[in-house]
Formats: structure tokens, sequence, C-alpha cells
């Protein structure tokens, strides 16, 4: 009769694994186009998978010369590109990206002052162990930069997306002439991808906008896909780390229980139950 | 009577202890600690047909332990401030060491704590765990679960993110359904007059502290349960030794193996799939000025959410809700068999397996907007829940007809006690309280 009450909580777990699909298709309801991965998939998927260094290098050039323009990245600390599991810059390169943000130098040593020969807020180059610096003072400059819109703050917008990297990457390649029926709202632009159609971002990539130091074509798609795969690690740095992690764990976890099963057994072994 | 001094008697079981030396004897004739942890951990009769639906209690208390080691731990590294929180939360997630892994399994730790409740409770009501005399053990059962739930939801507002912050709204916002006092009562839990710093911080604070109120009444809850014994599949009483072993070693290692089980996969979610139970939305910062499309509570909160939006009256949506577990109070003295076990319950069995997937479709129902069909599902899941309490559990218990029922715990198990079953189920074995 315990088979039976097996057979009861059965729905209740089914339901419960079945909310993680039910959530992404409410998401896209309205004539909206479904996010999809590249035809090859991402290298961080799935059990095993990790990412791959290239892509990511790519994918920072692409933040850096394109994204970077209007989107702040305030969450990721600049030495973490040289860190393990991530785009595995060396450790010059990482101060010469670092050198060239200018960030509050704090007070002067001498005067303790806070300020300037004429005035300014004290500022020195970043170091690695600053964080990205956005290219706006606060968000009221952002707005009126961007025609009122506010570029959302990179660094875990992976994970704040039904969908995460394949969102970003159907994102930027969804833009296209909008239909007749479709009226655009000033400064707007069509993207079947964006909940509602409508985007204030223009189309941001067009072929060869970034020329690539590994002769990688820049495609849209190949951009796309790089700058994508670059944010995904940007919004979980730990990833490689905690699969690694997670293998031990399992590994572990999984002997314990062999050991613990052996000793049920054994402790049980002459009683009736 | 009779048959109540025969149950005390086996609650109060003889000590088993015995003293191993001078310094034990002297602590034993001023703090008899070690007497009452050997004769309530090791050598507790434990009927001896439990089986694995009777190891969450001891995961429960696993879970509760790693929720408060890991939060302790957060804390020393989290912010309560509104322009703050969300900052450190990704600081904990990238500069703290193994930060990361406290914060997943934190947070996935709270999906689990609340799997692991849920059949806890799956189980009392399928074996009749609430019936006499362990109505006290039941009733503290359910006050666990609703500080649970509150602590779950302060807690899943302190990231400030979107679903933060709207949650704590939609929920506060409760109890401005309660006519006229129910804007100062809001305002009141408020601090203000929105959600906002004053709202994070004393939701940070009574995080902090009702964990500390569920050890108590865990303890409590613990207590209750050592004064009856546990029930067990059979639903029949205990009758002597035959029908006991001693909790330790038998049932010190099979909740353990239990308990690996479970953990791993725990670990599978936490390493694996660690975002996979929360909703995007609450990586995006809180914001006052944009409402999510769809506000949706953790995967634990929707069948409760499901039953709050099926009644199109606020303030009865808002009765509803917590008439839903409010009515668990009353069980012990809804259910009018006189058999614990549905094992031996062939209608309850049927009603079990409905009421069951009826939670399931709260679920669903829960994660959708309330448009469509889901209005109507989950209409009609809502009535079959209460019915389930209100009119079935008192009605079969009358009408049913139950199985045929072994005479004690051990007779079909051990050999040479499996002789023929009496056929005189109705005898009822079993009194009601």
């Amino acid at each position: 009769m315990s088979r039976i009450a097996g057979l009861l909580i059965g729905p209740v777990l089914a339901a419960f694994v079945a909310l993680g699909g039910a959530q992404p298709a409410a998401a896209a309801e309205g004539g909206q186009r479904e996010p999809h991965a590249p035809s090859e998939g991402w290298s961080f998927d799935g059990f095993f998978g990790h990412f791959d260094r290239a892509e990511l290098q790519r994918g920072f050039q692409i933040y850096k010369e394109v994204c970077s323009s209007c989107h702040a990245m305030k969450f990721v600390a600049i030495r973490t590109l040289s860190q393990p599991g991530g785009p595995g810059f060396s450790e010059p390169a990482v101060k010469s990206v670092a050198s060239e943000f200018k960030v509050p130098a704090g007070p002067d040593e001498k005067d303790g002052s806070l300020v300037d020969d004429v005035g300014l807020l004290r500022q020195r180059p970043a170091v690695p162990s600053d964080h990205f610096v956005g290219p706006y003072a606060n968000e009221y400059a952002a707005r009126a930069a961007n025609g009122g819109a506010l570029p959302p703050d990179l660094s875990v917008i992976v994970k704040a997306r039904h969908d995460g990297a394949s969102y970003v990457y159907s994102l930027l390649q969804c833009y296209e002439e909008p239909p007749p029926e479709v009226q655009l709202q000033p400064g707007m632009h069509y993207n079947p991808c964006m909940a509602g159609g409508q985007i204030a971002m223009p189309a941001p990539l067009v072929a060869d906008r970034v020329t690539y130091d590994d002769g990688t074509a820049a495609t849209v798609e190949q951009m796309s896909k790089d700058v994508a795969a670059f944010l995904a690690w940007a919004a979980e740095p730990e990833l490689e780390g905690r699969r690694k992690l997670g293998f031990m764990v399992l590994f572990y976890l999984g002997v314990l229980a062999i050991l613990s099963y052996l000793a049920y057994r054994r402790v049980w072994r002459d009683t009736g139950h | 009577m009779a048959h109540q001094s025969e149950q005390q008697g086996h609650a109060a079981h003889e000590s088993t202890y015995r003293t191993t030396g001078p310094f034990t004897e002297w602590l034993d004739k001023r703090l008899p600690i070690l007497r009452f942890a050997n004769d309530t951990m090791m050598s507790f009769p434990t009927p001896r047909n439990l089986n694995y639906w009777w190891t969450f209690g001891g995961i429960l208390t696993f879970c509760l332990a790693v929720q408060i080691v890991t939060g302790i731990i957060l804390a020393m590294h989290y912010t309560p401030n509104a322009d703050l929180a969300f900052g450190s939360v990704e600081r904990i997630m990238r500069d703290v060491n193994y930060g990361w892994l406290l914060r997943y399994t934190h947070a996935v730790g709270a999906s689990m704590f609340f799997l692991a409740v849920y059949v806890h409770i799956f189980r009392g009501l399928y074996y009749g765990s609430y019936k006499a005399p362990r109505e006290i053990l039941w009733m503290l059962g359910v006050v666990i679960l609703l500080l649970m739930m509150a602590t779950a939801f302060m807690g899943y507002v302190l990231p400030w993110g979107q679903m933060s912050f709207w949650a704590a709204t939609v929920i506060t916002n409760f109890f401005t359904a309660f006519p006229v006092v129910g804007k100062f009562i809001t305002e009141w839990l408020w601090g203000g007059f929105a959600v906002g710093n004053a709202t994070l911080n004393r939701f940070f604070s009574l995080h902090y502290l009702l964990p500390f109120v569920i050890v108590g009444v865990v303890a409590l809850h613990v207590w209750a349960l050592h004064v009856p014994g546990n029930n067990n599949p059979t639903g029949l009483d205990v009758k002597g030794k035959q029908d006991t072993l001693p909790f330790h070693p038998y049932y010190t290692v099979k909740d353990g193996f239990a308990l690996v089980l479970f953990t791993i996969v725990f670990a599978w979610f936490v390493f694996f799939a660690p975002n996979s139970l929360g909703h995007p939305d609450n990586y995006i910062p809180a914001n006052p000025l944009v409402t999510p499309p769809h506000i949706v509570p953790e995967w634990y909160f929707l069948p409760f959410y499901a039953i709050l939006r099926s009644i199109p009256d606020k303030l009865l949506g808002v009765i509803a809700m917590f008439g839903s577990i409010v009515v668990l109070f009353l069980i012990p003295w809804l259910d009018t068999s006189k058999v614990r076990s549905m094992r031996y319950r062939p209608m309850m069995q049927w009603f079990f397996l409905f009421f069951v997937a009826a939670c399931g479709v709260l679920m669903w129902c829960g994660a959708n907007p309330p448009e469509g069909n889901f209005v109507l599902y989950a209409r009609l899941a809502t009535s079959y829940y209460f019915a389930y309490f209100l009119i079935i559990m008192p009605l079969v218990g009358m009408i049913e007809q139950p199985r045929k029922m072994p005479e004690s715990i051990a007779k079909p198990v051990l050999p040479g006690g499996g002789g023929a079953m009496p056929a005189r189920a109705s005898a009822a074995p079993q009194t009601k309280g």
C-alpha cells in the first residue's frame, strides 16, 4: 500500500517539475517570437558544459567596442577577466583594460582634498580590482542620452531573462522592418523578440562592426553569439568552478549513499519489517 | 480508560540509560541530559514497520539546520538597505569566498525545505497521523508550516529584485482587504505608505528571528511526538515490545540513508540548476515604477496563490487563502473514521489521490495568468480542496467499510507471528479521541 502512497505523491512532483516549462511559455504569448539557441547549442549548456575561451574573448570585444557605449556592467570586477573559468585574458591585458577607465580617487594623500586644482572630483585610472565603469554618471544622464529609455546594466542580464543567453542571442538578430499594421512609438524600433515588439535600442550590430583578432568573420550571428556567451559568463562567473565542485560532491554523496545503504541492510538484516 | 493508561505506559518507557563512570553518575544526579538524550534519541521504542515516508522528519531537521547555518553566514555579508541590498547579494555571489555556494544552498534549500514538508504533511494525511492521540503534534506542525511560510516570504524579499518587491507589495496588500482597519494595518506593516526601506529592514529582522521561533516549535513538536510515540503505516497502536525497535541504530541508519538520497537531489539543484526554481525577474533590481507582467510567487506558494485568485472578491479570496491553512488545524476533529491509516480505507484512498491531484492543479493554475480555462480549473480545485476537509472527511468516515486490518504491527512481519488475520475490521482497534 505504500506503493499507492508513492503514486499519490507523484502528481505533485510532476507538477513541480512541469513548472519549469510552464513559465517561459507564459512569457511568450501574443505573437512574439520564441528565443532560440544557436544551431550548434551553447558550449556552456548541459552537465559537462564549459565556456569557450576564444568565444568569451570575442564577446568581450563586442561588449567593449559596441555595448559599453550605452550599457554598464557595474557588478563585474575587471580582474575577473583573468580569473579561472573566464575569458582567460593575461594579467597585463587586464591591466590595460582597467587603465582605460577613470574612477574616483578619494581624498588626496597630502591635504585630504577630494577635488583637484580646478575643483573637479579627483580621479585616477582604474586598476583590475575596480569594477567596470558605466558610460553614464547616473540614471538621469543615461535616460537623457537615450530618449528617455534606460539601457539596463548587463552584469546579470542573462540570469534576468527567460531563456538567458538564447534570449540575448535572438534579440540582437531579431530586428526587421515593422509590418504595416505595427505603429511604432517615437524613437522605438521593431523587434519581435522583445516583449511588445518594440525596443528603444537601435539594432546595435551590423556585419563587420568589429574586426576580430583571430580572423573570425564578424557576421551579425557570430557577434550575437559571442556577446551572449560573454554575458552568460559575466552573470555566472562561478559556473565552471560550481560544476567542478558539483561533480565531486555528487561523487562523494553517491559513495556515501552506497555505504549507508549497506549499513542499513546490515543493521536491519535480522529484523522482520 | 484502560486503553489510555496502556498508551501512557508505552510512552513513559523505562529508561535504559546506564552511567558509565563517576563523572556521568555525578552529572546524572544533577542534570540528566545524557539520560534524556539516550531515552529520546537512542533507545526510544519506534514502530518496526516505518517506511521511507517517515524519513522526512529527520530530513526536515536537516533542512532547518542548513537554512540557519547558511543564513547566519549570509547575514554577515548582506546589507538590508533598499539602495544596497541587490548589490550586496551580487557581492556575495562574486566576491565572498564560496558566497555563491552559500546563497544557492540557502535559496535552493528553501525549496527543498518545502518539498520535504509537503511530503511530510501528505504522509500525515494519508496515514492519519493527526488523529488521537496526536492532535497537538499535528497542530504544532501546522504552526511550523505557517512560520515557514512567513519566513520564506520575507527571505524572498531580501535580494530586493523585482519579484521580491512586487511579492512584498501583493502579499502585504492582502491586509487592505479587511474593512476599516485594513489600510492602517498595511501601513503599519510597511512602516510607511508603500513597500520601501523600512519594510526591507523589518523583514530582514524578522527573517532572522523566525527560524529560531521555528526551532522552539520544532522542539515542542518532537516532545509531542515522544509522548504517544510514532504513528506507523498500519495506524495501529503499539501493543508491546514485539512491535518496536530502538530508534538507534535502526532508524538512525534508515533516516541517514534517506537523507543522503535527499541531499543528492539538493546538491543537483545547487550545483547544476541553481536558478531553475526561482524567477528571472528577481535578477532585475526592484523598481516601484515598473510592474512585472506576471507577478508569481515561488513554486511552494502557487497553490495558495491560485486559491486566492479563484475567488472574485478580494476579502473572501484572502479569507479562503488563510482558511486553506486554518482548516488543517481542524482535521483531527473533522475526520470521523475510526481507522487511522488509509491502507485500510478503500474509499478515502481515492479521495486522497484526487486531493493530491487538486493540489497539483492549483499549483499549475497559480503559475499561469488567471485567464481562460485556468480560472475554471482553479475554482474546481479550490472547491475540492475545501470539500475534501469539510465534507468528504466527516462523511466518508461514517459510511466507509474499512478493510481487514492485521491484529498488531508485528503480526504480519515477524516469522511465526503471521497467523490468520481476524475478520473484525469494524471492531475498531483504534479508539477515537
